[in-house]
């Protein structure tokens, strides 16, 4: 089963290379990680996707946390959160193609971000399912070049009880 | 005390935080990248700088240093091929969790990278196999990487730590102040173990019929012999310890059943497969304790007390886990179980496992064996020696046949299996041991892997006791070939090329003496140990083909012993 962790790291010179090299020396797999700056410039949040039955997640998450410079380490697998990944893909076009693409983009709500007389370049952002998506339909056309992102999550924040009255009364 | 806002060199500061840090020895070998901090060490006379003949050495010299005081060891060496060297020592203590720390020099901060001479990426290459470690790129920042290294060492789960000193470093300057405290957010071991946790390990035991203590090298590490002893005692229970937690209980007592594994003692396996509670202390069900996991203590309701939560369901999933420290535990353990347990029909089932399969050679033929001479080192030292030992054969033989009475008294390379390891690990130990004997027991393919430092055991005048245990063959891979691989012994014969090894004992400065006589081993052993002027070698020449019993092959369950020779083929 898929798992998506999120760690808060150390902003720190090697940071990253231990928790790559951790997953290496342990044998984990990493289906994508992506890594930057937070709230806070020291720290730096970590989303890693990951895969392995329920007895080697439970070691990710407590060899990730052993690492000293790891300051909180969040199994987000199961928890309600909100998940996107960015993608960039050039496709190539011909005459009677550029239009339909050009839709296929506006149906997954992307941006047309670059174009020139062959191809045609797209930002699309959603849920890694979504990008699968849209490779899915982009891929008869020439798929020339694609960088994915990787996953970033977040856990979604407490649910406030909204006085329905006040909403009435708007 | 020096004024807090003094401006000191790197190197100034370096020794500066060494003596707050109250280290005795530093185990080190001086280069270029780290001259000048031996130009400072010219002059300190707080601690001692011992020279070794190879960095290896100086790796494995603090880690038996570090073991025996249960201090930290302290290493220096310089860029590069300094560095490198020390790789194979930091990776067995990261094993054993050993806390050392070993400091490298590095070429000046505006050249790595640059392929400069003797550099090195040290922090990329123990990234795997150190606890944690620093490349200090501004000499503002060395107080307190010092202080974190020391901190990170030795609490928690110890180990080692590397600290990577670039030459720039080393020779700027800038206001001096040891921090008091260590900030580090991410890492806060987990001390106390869970009260609930707690409570409910002692109403299990109070239930348990065929209870069993495994313990493992935490016990020593936290320094919890005492409590071990009192818990053991008080609810008459058996122990039975790993190769890391031998002298953790003492091995003469009625209690101990020696160690368990792949070479333990037939009882102790046999306790493990029917015990109906085991309680796991310090110990990390490693593959050459559990044989094949699955059936491993298969009846047993397994609690597990360990420092380290990734221990924990690593290799054998466990009913009841209690994470803190070894000796905080037992303690709280012991106060919640006031009534000695009605074990008698276990203790009669026991002492009749050891009645039918106690540890046995053969005696009879007047040949020399390696059980025999450690049966009688352990007799003659009254099992209160610290006896280092090399891998193979006769690091098996002594963790059966030595009756350790104290921890941090075996000290071996467990976790990594690193041949070599013994003698500069023997040096570290004498200096931290003055009171009893440390013996060396060493085989005559690892003495050779750092024979260089006999240099230094010399030069040091270190009594060390050195028993080489020759049989000319590399022989616990020999007795895997014999048994498992079709009796091809490929390049483990090692009687045609072996040194003399009275002569090259004699060439460093060393009292040597060589026999291959059941006959005259009291007379050398009593002359050896009562040698105190310096370091003495004895070579044992004993039988070849002399095999480690019992045995539990590889992936085979523990269940499935080979107490004597048997054809492997029938042992499915």
């Amino acid at each position: 089963m898929k798992h998506t962790i999120s760690v808060l790291v150390e902003n720190q010179f090697g940071a990253f290379n231990r928790v790559a090299t951790m997953f290496s020396g342990k044998g984990f797999n990493i289906h994508s990680i992506s890594i930057g700056e937070t709230e806070t410039p020291e720290v730096s949040r970590m989303t890693i996707v990951t895969e392995g039955e329920d007895k080697i997640m439970e070691q990710v998450v407590k060899q990730l946390n052993r690492l000293i410079d790891t300051i909180k380490v969040i199994d987000l697998t199961g928890q309600d959160r909100v998940e996107r990944e960015l993608a960039l893909i050039t496709v190539f076009y011909q005459k009677g193609t550029r239009a339909e693409i050009i839709s296929v983009n506006d149906i997954f709500r992307g941006n047309v971000v670059d174009i020139n007389n062959k191809t045609i370049t797209l930002e699309i952002t959603g849920p890694p399912s979504k990008i699968d998506a849209v490779v899915n339909v982009l891929e008869p056309y020439g798929i020339k070049e694609m960088a994915r992102s990787g996953t970033v999550a977040l856990k979604r924040g407490e649910q406030l009880k909204i006085d329905k009255n006040i909403v009435t009364q708007q | 005390m020096r004024n807090p806002n003094q401006t000191l060199s790197g190197a100034d500061i370096f020794f500066e935080c060494l003596r707050q840090e109250k280290v005795e020895y530093i185990f080190g070998y001086p280069g270029g990248a780290v001259l000048k901090l031996y130009e400072k060490l010219y002059d300190v006379d707080f601690l001692k700088h011992i020279l070794v003949r190879h960095e290896q050495g100086a790796a494995h010299m603090a880690e038996g240093y570090a073991k025996a005081s249960g201090k930290i060891g302290v290493v220096l060496v310089t860029s590069g091929p300094g560095a490198t060297n020390t790789v194979t020592g930091i990776a067995d203590a990261y094993m054993d969790s050993v806390p050392i720390v070993v400091f490298t020099g590095q070429v000046a901060t505006h050249l790595i990278g640059n392929d400069a001479f003797q550099e090195a990426d040290i922090v990329g290459i123990t990234r795997p196999i150190t606890k944690h470690n620093f490349l200090v790129r501004d000499v503002k920042e060395l107080a307190a990487t010092i202080k974190k290294a020391f901190y990170i060492a030795s609490t928690g789960r110890p180990g080692p730590v590397l600290v990577d000193l670039p030459k720039d470093v080393i020779n700027s300057v800038c206001e001096f102040e040891y921090p008091e405290k260590v900030e580090l957010r991410g890492y806060k071991p987990t001390f106390l173990g869970h009260q609930n946790q707690i409570k409910k390990a002692a109403e299990i035991i109070k239930k348990a019929k065929r209870p069993l203590l495994y313990v493992g090298g935490g016990v020593i590490m936290s320094n919890g012999e005492r409590e071990l002893k009192l818990f053991a005692k008080e609810n008459n229970l058996p122990v039975t310890m790993t190769l890391q937690g031998l002298g953790a209980f003492p091995g003469n007592d009625p209690q101990s059943l020696g160690m368990l594994g792949m070479h333990g003692t037939y009882y102790a396996n046999q306790a493990v497969n029917n015990c109906d509670v085991l309680v796991s202390l310090g110990a990390r069900f490693d593959d050459r304790v559990t044989g094949k996991v699955d059936t491993f203590a298969i009846n047993a309701y397994k609690i597990h007390v360990d420092i380290d939560p990734t221990c924990i369901d690593k290799n054998v999933v466990v009913d009841l886990p209690i994470v803190g420290d070894v000796k905080h535990v037992l303690a709280e353990l012991a106060a919640e179980l006031n009534e000695p347990l009605q074990l008698d029909e276990w203790w009669n089932q026991i002492n009749k496992w050891k009645e039918i399969c106690p540890l046995h050679y053969e005696k009879n033929d007047g040949k020399l064996r390696s059980e025999f001479i450690i049966e009688k080192i352990s007799e003659k030292t009254k099992g209160e020696a610290v006896v280092v030992t090399d891998v193979g054969q006769h690091q098996m033989w002594t963790a059966q046949y030595y009756k350790f009475n104290n921890p941090r008294s075996h000290l071996t390379s467990g976790g990594l299996g690193t041949m070599g390891f013994g003698l500069p690990a023997s040096i570290g130990a004498a200096f931290a041991t003055k009171d009893r004997p440390v013996i060396l027991i060493s085989g005559d393919g690892g003495f050779q892997m750092n024979i260089q430092e006999l240099a230094t055991v010399v030069y040091y005048k270190l009594p060390v006791k050195i028993f080489v245990i020759n049989n000319s063959f590399l022989g616990m891979v020999r007795q895997w070939q014999e048994l498992f691989h079709d009796e091809k012994y490929s390049f483990t014969d090692l009687s045609a090329s072996n040194p003399d090894f009275v002569k090259v004992a004699e060439a460093f400065g060393l009292k040597a003496f060589s026999t291959n006589s059941i006959l005259n081993v009291d007379e050398i052993l009593d002359e050896a140990l009562a040698y105190n002027s310096g370091p003495v070698l004895v070579e044992f020449k004993v039988v070849k083909e002399d095999m480690v019993f019992p045995m539990v092959p590889a992936g085979k369950s523990i269940s499935q012993m080979m107490t004597k020779r048997l054809d492997p083929k029938e042992m499915v």
